[in-house]
């Protein structure tokens, strides 16, 4: 389709639903199928990430998380130290529960790693090396392919590459991406010609233009990044590891100094006990879970079915103040349905209404079934046509006649957009009744679809009436978008509709704006103005036309079903091809960035608890003074010591299920979400380690000779 | 009326002084910052020094601009006080020795005013008003410069620039400094106040004999020691001194003095930024922790009741009768919680924890309300880092008065924070490490360990004040703590600039339901916490070997 897509005429009958109605059951059953799997966090996937978080202690793997790394080598420098004094039980204890340290953080990374593994498991099963046979007969490896061949896929073969299908349709199933079963159309032109590398054609010919170098496959490239291998830190990351690394400095810093201030109090403080310190005081908690935090919030993303090609596009979710959402299959169900029968002057509803039904009977478009059933039941015409009348000839839509119908024997039905049943009438010689523009108006004010019924029988060509067709608002979404203004995130309708309809159905929705009659160039053009005020925007769309603005948008998210185009333009992929996800891409987003946070505060705030255990344990004998910061009342200076790193090394483990699930969210104005994680995480960063250092200093004194 | 209540009195005297000049000292600065017209006297000073007042400058040419003058200040005053024993206007002194005069260029050009010399023993009237006098101006008028440059940084979209360094100076100097430093001079000497060339006094002591004393121009070089928060004091006791702090009255009016500015400068922001309440919760920010200070000095100075202490009704040692613990306390906490470093008494005389405070107030970067102008930028850069965890928490990529914090400004912010604490404790360590620096402790134990920690905590910080009991004349120290007042004073500004460059060419998000509002008290109450957590966690275990080991020893 070129030009305005989605012109209501057009929607009305060449839609045919690109995918069966079982499908929605489907993907809830698949859904399920991914949450229970490697959505949970238990021991045995610690245990399975053990030999990866092993393997991460090679320190060239460390240096892209300077905090850990001073850790890592921290633990060299005691494990020296101890060897240099073996019979010291505590050097030995410290430089065990540093390792474990480095360990913990590692294990963060390889579980978060390790759920995504999985899913690319399943995903190189796909692309087996397949062979292509090209349009000009000869046969070649699928790795061989290049940009612009043309190949032949039957009923049975594998799609040997991503393209574009230049000739033919087909019905291709595409679980293997998706995890969808149920098969989907794929034809040459239009909005859905996009195949993709490992789907496997069902039935029917195609022949599919390559648009893809081997290697760089749309299953590639999700291999990649379900793996984390194509995983670049975001801008946001980087920033936090800057100020992450500072603070590591300036700890540094403080403990490396302090040799010489204590030295000059009278006593010594042993490198064991200073790096301790230095570890307990560097923000370890976060530096640990930082990728791993990165890493689970694609995850989150993937196991909604929707892939982000970059960590940077899902950071910007969360910045989103714009959404931009198409009318259709968005904020109304995909389909408009009959909502009355409005009769001429002079004429009755169920006249009007038979010969709707009439037109509408070969009709298989969700509106023309909307007219049969809503004839059959409402105006009791259920039983007369049962039976379809014998030597009908049926008029199928077409865009050039923007009509459907049926000839009966000296009967000729039609219905269709209003000028063109206008046009028809005239043409056979009949009047088109003045008095029908007022309904007409009405219904499209209300935001409906005013179809007009027409008949050309022994009386002659005549209007009988009007057909309410109306969009309906799926439901729920009004508060959907009260929710999202909480949030600060303004919503604009995008249609094709003209501005009353429009209008109407904003209304109804609850949406802050709409874009009537959008053009792909008004759409840019919001985007743009949109973007100049400063604001992040983003949209969904499928068709060609959509790719300048979804390259164009902050994020842009393809539908799996749409062109190869569109795919390429956008920075996520929703595989289910559900519009409606950009709202829980956008909430994905700011999870994503309120667990950087919190535990950024957490981490930062446990440093006031183990100053409260370490520094009377490092100096009461010096200065007895000091003894009253011991407000925990720690059995003694050495216990405090290992307390303190013990919990250090323990808070890792127990915050990884959090990091990998995100925090807790629930859409709210900032104001509410930052009292609520500051007094979560602030505070809780104040208070938690005062109590857990208590509680492993008491487990600690257990032990005889501590 | 207890002196506890005195204490209080004076304090809320103080708060209500500072609210009635709030707004108007405010909206002039912000006026006198944004104005195009140049007066006649400032189109001469350009013509002199050949600078074109209408350049705008990107952050790179202010900073050249500004690092240029301020070298040349440092040259200036050098070769000054190497030359004074042969100009004329001396009283007879000799020339500085290189260190000392190195020591001092830098410390009045940064605007710390550290004094390893004895005023009335080492310098005439030529270096005292015509070099000291003219830097404890520019070296406020800079920092304010800074400031207010990194405030347009805040407030401009897509330009890169952050105006004009010799035009924010010279206004600065013209229409902020000068005239309000007249009118303090002029309540200062009418207070009683030195203010003459006459020559020699001779005043009786209290413990029997005479001193003889030259006068000098000290109620206006007074004005703008405390005015620009300097604090270098012209004769050696600085505001502890008769003839610089004679009464009770003269006492109240400096600390106002040496607040109005940096308090009054959270206005100009409001002002400038776009909004008002943005320069309030910095204000709050700011009351509370000064408030926080000042309640906790006055307690410890009045807590300790055992022997001497109990008798004199808290600790009266090395204070001033006449302004007795709560006007000492007062003036303590304000001059280190400012850069002023202007004292009224000898901190080292402090209690324990009372020194401990002084010391952190300095060490948290003097920020609430810090010195002219750097207190300002300094409380931004803090404010930055809060918007930064915050904003995350919000579920937003960070953003302050509506620009993104992104990796560059972060990385600005950062090294920002990093240089005062490597500073001060890399030259402390030294100092301890090294055999000939403890030579000049004058008191054993946690005592002389925070003697040496004040003196660098002070120069790196640009405040200026000593705790006293530290011989500081040495090559040593004059060396070092020269060294740690230029890098404390200009490592940061190059960052601030940075930033500003940077923020200034960001296109601004507008406000909505989702953004981290800033003008909030919850965002003033968490920026307090990030200050006290983030600044003060570095110095932690350094305070616990000095005041807080002495502090809590009994």
């Amino acid at each position: 389709m070129t030009g305005p897509r989605r012109r209501p005429e057009e929607n009305m009958t060449a839609s045919a639903p690109a995918t069966p109605p079982h499908r929605r059951r489907s993907r809830a059953h698949h859904a399920a199928r991914r949450q229970a799997g490697p959505g949970s966090f238990g021991p045995a996937q610690l245990a399975a990430a053990l030999p990866d978080a092993l393997r991460k202690l090679d320190p060239r793997v460390l240096l892209s998380s300077p905090v850990i790394f001073v850790v890592w080598t921290g633990s060299v420098l005691t494990t020296v130290f101890s060897f240099a004094d073996p019979g010291d039980w505590f050097g030995w204890t410290i430089s065990a529960w540093l390792w474990l340290t480095v360990v913990f953080a590692n294990l963060a990374e390889a579980v978060a790693e390790g759920r995504g593994k999985a899913q690319a498991d399943t995903l190189r099963q796909a692309r087996t090396d397949t062979v292509a046979r090209k349009a000009d007969g000869s046969v070649v490896p699928g790795t061989e392919l290049r940009v612009g061949d043309l190949v032949v896929c039957e009923a049975g073969d594998v799609i040997p590459g991503d393209g574009d299908v230049a000739e033919g349709v087909a019905s291709v199933d595409e679980s293997a991406i998706t995890g969808e079963s149920a098969p989907v159309i794929r034809e040459s032109g239009g909005d859905r010609s996009a195949v993709t590398g490992g789907t496997r054609v069902l039935s029917d010919r195609i022949v599919v233009r390559i648009t893809t170098r081997p290697g760089e496959t749309f299953i590639d490239r999700m291999i990649g990044l379900v793996e984390g291998a194509a995983r670049q830190k975001t801008p946001n990351e980087i920033a936090l590891n800057i100020l992450l690394a500072s603070l590591t400095i300036v700890f540094l810093l403080a403990c490396a100094t302090l040799a010489p201030f204590a030295a000059y109090a009278g006593t010594r403080l042993t490198l064991v006990v200073l790096v301790a310190l230095l570890v307990c005081l560097i923000p370890t908690t976060i530096g640990a879970l930082l990728s791993a935090i990165g890493i689970a919030g694609m995850d989150r993303l993937v196991r909604r079915n929707v892939l982000a090609m970059s960590g940077r596009a899902v950071e910007a979710a969360g910045d989103v103040s714009t959404l931009l959402l198409d009318k259709t299959g968005t904020i109304t169900l995909g389909n408009r349905r009959a909502a009355g029968f409005v009769p001429v002057p002079g004429g009755t509803e169920a006249e009007v209404a038979e010969a709707a039904l009439l037109s509408s009977l070969a009709d298989e478009t969700p509106e023309g079934r909307s007219i049969v059933s809503l004839a059959e039941d409402a105006y009791g015409l259920g039983d007369r046509y049962r039976e379809r009348p014998e030597g009908a000839r049926w008029i199928a839509f077409s865009a050039q006649t923007r009509m459907s119908g049926v000839d009966l024997a000296g009967r000729r039905v039609r219905k269709g957009a209003a000028d063109a049943v206008t046009a028809w009438v005239g043409r056979l010689g009949g009047q088109v009744c003045e008095e029908l523009r007022e309904p007409v108006e009405r219904i499209a004010t209300a935001g409906g679809t005013p179809l007009l019924v027409a008949v050309e029988d022994e009386h002659g060509a005549r209007v009988l009436g009007v057909i309410h067709l109306k969009d309906v608002v799926k439901p729920g979404m009004s508060e959907r978008f009260a929710e999202l203004r909480r949030m600060g995130i303004r919503t604009i309708m995008i249609t094709g509709d003209n501005r009353m309809t429009a209008e109407a159905i904003a209304r109804e929705a609850g949406v802050d704006d709409f874009l009537a009659e959008a053009t792909p160039e008004d759409k840019m053009t919001l985007i743009k103005q949109e973007q100049a005020a400063g604001k992040l925007v983003a949209m969904t769309g499928d068709g060609t036309n959509d790719a300048p603005a979804l390259a164009q948008a902050d994020v842009g998210v393809a539908m799996n079903s749409g062109t190869s185009a569109a795919k390429e333009a956008g920075n996520m992929v929703d595989l289910d091809s559900d519009p409606t996800k950009l709202i829980e891409v956008v909430e994905i987003g700011k999870q994503l960035l309120i667990t950087r946070g919190a535990l950024t505060t957490f981490s930062v705030a446990n440093d006031v608890a183990k100053y409260f255990a370490i520094i009377p344990a490092l100096f009461a004998a010096v200065h007895p003074g000091l003894e009253k910061l011991n407000v925990m009342r720690l059995a003694s200076p050495d216990s405090a010591i290992l307390s303190a790193v013990v919990f250090n090394a323990l808070v890792i483990v127990a915050l990884v299920p959090l990091a990998l699930r995100g925090v807790a969210y629930r859409p709210a104005g900032a104001d509410r979400m930052l009292r609520r994680n500051l007094a979560v995480y602030g505070l809780g960063g104040l208070v938690a380690p005062f109590a857990g250092i208590k509680l492993i200093d008491l487990l600690l004194s257990l032990f005889p000779g501590l | 009326m207890g002196p506890v209540t005195a204490g209080v009195l004076q304090a809320l005297a103080l708060l209500g002084a500072l609210a009635l000049v709030y707004v108007p000292l405010g909206d002039h600065m912000a006026r006198v910052y944004s104005s195009a017209r140049h007066l006649r006297v400032e189109r001469w000073i350009y013509r002199a020094v050949g600078a074109d007042p209408d350049t705008r400058m990107r952050w790179p040419a202010y900073l050249r601009a500004l690092l240029a003058f301020s070298l040349a200040g440092v040259v200036l005053l050098y070769v000054l006080q190497r030359l004074q024993g042969v100009l004329p206007g001396s009283l007879g002194f000799a020339s500085v020795p290189p260190p000392q005069a190195f020591n001092t260029a830098a410390s009045f050009v940064t605007n710390t005013d550290w004094q390893s010399y004895a005023g009335e023993q080492t310098l005439g009237h030529v270096v005292q008003t015509g070099g000291l006098a003219v830097q404890n101006f520019v070296s406020a008028a800079v920092g304010m410069a800074v400031a207010i440059a990194l405030v347009r940084g805040f407030a401009h979209t897509r330009t890169a620039e952050l105006g004009n360094f010799w035009a924010d100076l010279v206004r600065g100097v013209v229409r902020v400094l000068l005239p309000l430093a007249v009118v303090a001079a002029l309540v200062l000497a009418a207070c009683g106040v030195v203010q003459n060339f006459a020559g020699v006094h001779e005043v009786g002591q209290f413990t029997g004999g005479a001193r003889q004393w030259d006068g000098g121009a000290v109620a206006s070089q007074e004005a703008i020691k405390v005015l620009g928060t300097n604090g270098g004091g012209y004769f050696n006791a600085n505001s502890a001194h008769p003839f610089e702090n004679p009464t009770p009255f003269t006492n109240l009016f400096q600390v106002f003095l040496l607040l109005v500015i940096p308090v009054a400068l959270t206005r100009t922001f409001g002002v400038l930024a776009g909004s008002v309440r943005q320069g309030y919760a910095i204000l709050a920010a700011t009351a509370v922790i000064w408030a926080g200070f000042l309640a906790l000095m006055t307690w410890t100075e009045f807590a300790h009741r055992e022997g001497a202490l109990r008798i004199a009704g808290g600790a009266l040692e090395g204070k001033e009768v006449r302004f007795g613990v709560a006007g000492s306390a007062l003036f303590a906490v304000s001059t280190t919680l400012t850069s002023t470093g202007a004292v009224d008494s000898a901190h080292s005389s402090y209690t324990g924890l009372g020194g401990g405070i002084a010391l952190l107030g300095m060490a948290l970067g003097e920020i609430a309300p810090g010195g002219a102008g750097s207190g300002l930028y300094g409380m931004l850069i803090m404010a930055v880092i809060a918007v930064f965890l915050a904003g995350l928490m919000v579920g937003r990529t960070p953003e302050y008065l509506g620009k993104k914090i992104g990796p560059r400004e972060i990385k600005q912010a950062a090294l920002y924070l990093l240089v005062t604490p490597a500073l001060v404790l890399v030259l402390t360590a030294l100092s301890m490490a090294l055999p000939t620096p403890r030579h000049s402790m004058l008191n054993p134990g946690a005592h002389g360990f925070t003697e040496v920690l004040y003196a660098f905590t002070s120069a790196a910080n640009n405040n200026g004040s000593a705790f006293a009991g530290l011989d500081a004349n040495t090559d040593w120290f004059n060396t070092t703590t020269g060294l740690a007042m230029l890098l404390g004073r200009f490592l940061p500004i190059v960052f601030v600039l940075a930033l500003a460059g940077s923020l200034a060419g960001r296109r601004p998000t507008p406000v909505t339901a989702g953004t981290l509002r800033t003008e909030k008290p919850l965002f003033a109450g968490l920026l307090v916490g990030t200050i006290l957590i983030v600044g003060a966690l570095t110095y932690v275990p350094a305070l616990a070997l000095g005041p807080l080991a002495e502090g809590l020893a009994r």
